[in-house]
């Protein structure tokens, strides 16, 4: 399992998981499509699917195989441990 | 001057796209005519009826089904059509039982959705805002 945190301390990154919960499920093709025209990140398509790679590593994105096509899905699962370690401390 | 008169796409199986580019997508028959072991096909917009041809070309080079497959699984669209509305259109086309890879996405400057066109292509439909 990569580092969340990592994963989170790019920008680029944080737009991919901004977009996914704008929509979840989309192809590698709507989320480059997405952070070219609503990001303005003209990263290569081989960058974004880096970034991807990172963040299925850190548990935050899941990829879907549906048939020819597939499409990645955002997974909130590996920040549940901050909501608990942090914000929840005082209502223990 | 050079002119754009026709552009491509590379199908699996040219009766079956006919049906789907004419009969779903609303395209008009132009040219239906045996050419060696195939035909050749195209299909206009009856908006432009002598406007671009799209032609109905087989995919048997060996070189194009596994292009047209990691273009698909990408969710990348290689051809691209204009409409009036996309959301009008992608609810028309999924009560025709159309299966979208992309939903109406406002993409700025434009709107866009993927279509696949059931011969192995993704296909965008698209309106300039405005």
């Amino acid at each position: 399992m990569g580092d969340v945190f990592k994963a989170l301390a790019d920008p680029t990154r944080r737009a991919i998981l901004d977009e996914l919960t704008d929509r979840d499920g989309q192809t590698l093709f709507e989320i480059c499509a997405r952070l070219a025209a609503k990001h303005g990140l003209g990263s290569s398509r081989q960058a974004i699917s880096q970034h991807l790679d990172v963040l299925a590593a850190a548990g935050l994105l899941q990829a879907r195989r549906e048939g020819r096509y597939k499409f990645h899905h955002i997974d909130t699962t590996p920040l549940e441990p901050i909501v608990e370690r942090w914000l929840r401390k005082g209502s223990k | 001057m050079m002119r754009v008169n026709m552009a491509s796409v590379l199908v699996d199986d040219q009766t079956k796209a006919l049906r789907f580019y004419t009969d779903v997508l609303g395209f008009k028959e132009k040219t239906n005519v045996p050419l060696g072991e195939h035909r050749w096909i195209t299909v206009v917009s009856p908006a432009e009826p002598d406007g671009v041809e799209l032609v109905l070309e087989p995919d048997e080079h060996p070189a194009a089904k596994p292009f047209k497959a990691a273009l698909v699984a990408d969710g990348i669209p290689y051809t691209s059509f204009a409409v009036d509305d996309v959301q009008a259109e992608y609810e028309r086309l999924r009560g025709l039982g159309v299966t979208f890879t992309q939903e109406p996405t406002d993409m700025g400057p434009v709107t866009t959705a993927v279509l696949d066109d059931t011969c192995g292509n993704l296909i965008q439909i698209a309106h300039l805002a405005g």
